[in-house]
């Protein structure tokens, strides 16, 4: 045909298109109406509460909810010297009010704990102006709260006053990594004492990169056993490997413990053999060392099942017709066994890594003050101090390393070249 | 063998896997240089099992595999310098056609441009020229087929071993690799030991034929020797489609076997596998072998039959007879006018000749 027509080919493309998305149209309604609840599920458990640890992190309003129209005129200050008389007669009429306010989060305790984050140690200044601030009637309002606590004369309380009255601020990003506002309002390294996260996440990716280590070394060997077995002996071993699955979590921790404590059964064999001291007890629990055996033991099955799904599938003609070409067995294995054990040992060492960064339970239990990780510490934000802002920001940057890992591991091997089993 | 060294020697070679029974019984087989010989039976017969004792992959329980003369029990399998062909092809899966036909190269470490270039006459000896970057799992059956031969013939070795290489192929694709494959070993002078399973794949290819049975070889022969003169009815069986008639030798004189089948009938047979009057025989005849309505002088066993069942084929027609007590006697009938009036249910003459009809084993 010489004279093709583009509107005639479209008007019967058209109908077909149309028809082809009738005739799908109530397998892709069903198909969405399935996966619903999981959609709901999922929003609901754990989008939502992400998106609020996400927020949490920048966002804290404890200042501005405790004394909103001091917020307002602090927040015009220039930052020199001390503020003005007007700004402290809001700040002593805000703080009077406030004191009355019984309702959760708007205590003037809630805004003193938020400033003491940034000022160790203010705290009580806060909590004793707000029993005595009620009896300043008149001004002049500066020197009267000078004379409830000195500290109001200097310039550092009111500068970080008037940091903390932004409910979006990075004050809590600036503490996950270590760093502080100088008296200059500049962004410092904070004092050593201070300094525990970036060594805590330094510490817990070194720890999760050894452990991820250690399993990789002791299950590829198993799971090439699993692979080879007859099925019966295969089963066996598979049932061993499975066993720490089928057991409480907190089961296998303490029984950890029982083993590797001091006065454990590991230490008193080896004092009983002679091989140590009673004095010479080996430390192996409330430490580091105790953390990498627990939980090795833990992922362990993380690694070697993926492994074995992998290495379940590879013939060993493979080795054969590498063998029978010429190639001696570890040239073999290496060019022509080891590369098809890759996607296998990509997943699983993924899935461990990813595992143990986020690892909470054991170190908690067995890991002693030096087994701590990153974790750990957030927790300890979110239960203990309830500085939930700083546990969302470490929990944020805990996010972004997993998933910086997550690329970087897409660029090297390819996540569709995962085999999980 | 003609005084010449084997390249292969299997001698009282004995296998077990399990201590307790033989796989393999007292195996014994010489394979000349250039020789296509195929090891043929049914599966658990041993012929693998073989095949991996001469690539080293299994050791012999007993007896010794000799290679250019040398005994090889101890040789590791990589330092046999054996090709060979697997079952599923073996392909290196995350390697591309071209890294796979190297690999032999690499370990022998061939210089790169000279590795480059065999390829290349490798890829192009299977008509692969321009498959050498896909990935094994990109190409055909057939391609990938060509390619596990290349593979296995690349650094030249002085024998190749093919573990029913064509077993995954369809039936028209299996063909043209018989032939392929029986092309290259012609062209290079090959060795090529063979396992299958399929006796038409083995009567094609093959120089010499070892059909295996229960750890046997019941017969090692050329396979016009095999069809025409099956040494026992295993074999005759086996090998080709086949009418058994069961009955007792009654009287030997020479090659000429006289035996009463079990219905009453006389029939006269080439002796090939009897001893004595009296014993029992199956008398084994091809169903192209058999003449229907032939002249009496030309025959020397003439029955009359009842058609049972007729089977259009084209070129013949497969007829089903009853005789002599047997309902299952198969005769390819020539599609030819003559015939043409055979009808299921008619009662004709058909006759054969005594050396087309084998008095075998019982």
């Amino acid at each position: 045909m010489t004279t093709a027509n583009p509107s005639i080919d479209q008007a019967t493309a058209l109908p077909l298109k149309e028809k082809l998305a009738r005739t799908t149209a109530i397998q892709r309604r069903r198909a969405f109406l399935l996966t619903l609840p999981l959609v709901l599920f999922l929003l609901i458990s754990f989008v939502f509460p992400i998106g609020q640890m996400l927020f949490n992190s920048i966002h804290n309003n404890k200042v501005s909810g405790v004394v909103p129209e001091f917020t307002t005129a602090i927040q015009k200050w220039d930052g020199q010297g001390l503020p003005s008389e007007e700004i402290f007669e809001i700040f002593v009429k805000d703080l009077a009010k406030a004191k009355k306010v019984r309702e959760v989060g708007r205590k003037v305790g809630n805004m003193a704990t938020r400033i003491n984050y940034e000022m160790p140690g203010s705290r009580s200044l806060f909590t004793k102006s707000g029993r005595k601030v009620g009896k300043i009637k008149q001004g002049p309002y500066k020197e009267a709260l000078i004379k409830i606590d000195k500290d109001w004369a200097d310039p550092q309380v009111w500068l970080t006053l008037q940091r903390a009255s932004y409910d979006i601020s990075p004050a809590f990003y600036i503490a996950a990594m270590d760093m502080k506002y100088n008296e200059a309002g500049e962004i410092v390294k904070a004092d050593e004492l201070y300094q525990i996260y970036l060594n805590n996440f330094g510490k817990t990716l070194w720890l999760a990169t050894l452990i991820t280590l250690i399993c990789v070394v002791l299950a590829y060997p198993v799971a090439y056993l699993l692979s080879v077995l007859p099925l019966r002996q295969s089963n066996l071993l598979m049932i061993m490997v499975l066993l720490p699955f089928w057991t409480s979590l907190l089961v296998r921790t303490t029984a950890w413990i029982a083993i590797l404590q001091t006065e454990g059964v590991i230490n008193d064999l080896l004092v009983y053999f002679g091989v140590i001291g009673e004095d010479g007890r080996i430390q192996m629990i409330y430490n580091q060392t105790g953390t990498i055996i627990a939980m090795v033991h833990i992922l362990l099955p993380f690694m070697i099942l993926p492994l074995y799904s992998v290495m379940k599938t590879i013939q060993p003609t493979y080795m054969r017709a590498a063998l029978s070409m010429g190639s001696k067995p570890f040239y073999a294995y290496r060019r022509v066994y080891l590369p098809q054990t890759i996607p296998g040992l990509a997943a699983g060492t993924l899935l461990v890594f990813i595992l143990a960064i986020g690892y909470y339970i054991t170190p908690a239990l067995v890991g002693g003050q030096d087994g701590l990780l990153i974790s750990n510490l957030i927790a300890y934000h979110i239960q203990k101090s309830l500085n939930w802002s700083l546990g969302a920001a470490l929990g944020t940057m805990l996010l972004v390393v997993v998933m910086l890992l997550y690329w970087v591991y897409n660029r090297l091997i390819g996540i569709d070249k995962l085999k999980f089993g | 063998m003609t005084g010449e060294t084997p390249l292969v020697r299997f001698e009282n070679i004995q296998k077990s896997y399990d201590g307790e029974t033989l796989v393999v019984k007292d195996f014994n087989l010489d394979v000349a240089p250039g020789e296509f010989v195929t090891m043929l039976g049914p599966s658990g017969s041993g012929k693998t099992t073989c095949l991996m004792m001469l690539a080293g992959f299994e050791p012999a329980t007993q007896g010794e595999i000799y290679l250019k003369g040398k005994p090889i029990n101890k040789v590791p399998p990589y330092k046999r310098g054996i090709g060979m062909v697997f079952q599923n092809y073996a392909l290196f899966p995350h390697m591309t056609v071209a890294e796979n036909l190297a690999f032999p190269l690499e370990v022998r470490k061939v210089p790169k441009a000279e590795r480059e270039d065999r390829v290349n006459k490798a890829l192009d000896m299977v008509q692969l020229g321009a498959f050498g970057g896909r990935r094994p799992m990109q190409l055909s059956g057939g391609q990938q087929q060509r390619v596990a031969v290349a593979r296995s013939l690349i650094f030249d070795p002085d024998l190749v071993l093919m573990d029913e290489p064509l077993g995954a192929l369809d039936k028209n694709l299996r063909e043209q690799m018989q032939y392929e494959i029986k092309h290259l070993h012609e062209q290079l002078g090959l060795t090529v030991v063979y396992v299958t399973h399929d006796q038409t794949e083995a009567l094609t290819m093959s120089n010499r034929i070892a059909v295996f049975e229960d750890g046997i070889v019941q017969q090692c022969a050329a396979p016009a020797d095999l069809y025409e003169k099956p040494k026992n009815a295993f074999v005759a069986n086996f090998i080709g489609e086949n009418n058994r008639l069961v009955g007792k030798v009654t009287a030997i004189t020479g090659d000429k076997v006289e035996v009463l089948s079990d219905n009453g009938d006389q029939l006269v047979a080439s002796k090939v596998n009897v001893e004595a009057v009296g014993d029992r025989t199956t008398v084994s005849l091809r169903p192209e072998r058999v003449f229907v309505n032939p002249e009496a002088s030309s025959v020397d066993n003439l029955f009359s039959a009842k058609v049972e069942e007729l089977i259009y084929h084209g070129d013949h027609i497969r007829t089903r007879f009853t005789v002599c007590g047997h309902d299952d006697f198969i005769v390819k009938v020539p599609n030819s006018t003559a015939n043409s009036l055979l009808q299921e249910g008619n009662i004709v003459p058909i006759g054969w000749k005594m050396e087309d009809c084998l008095a075998l084993d019982a």
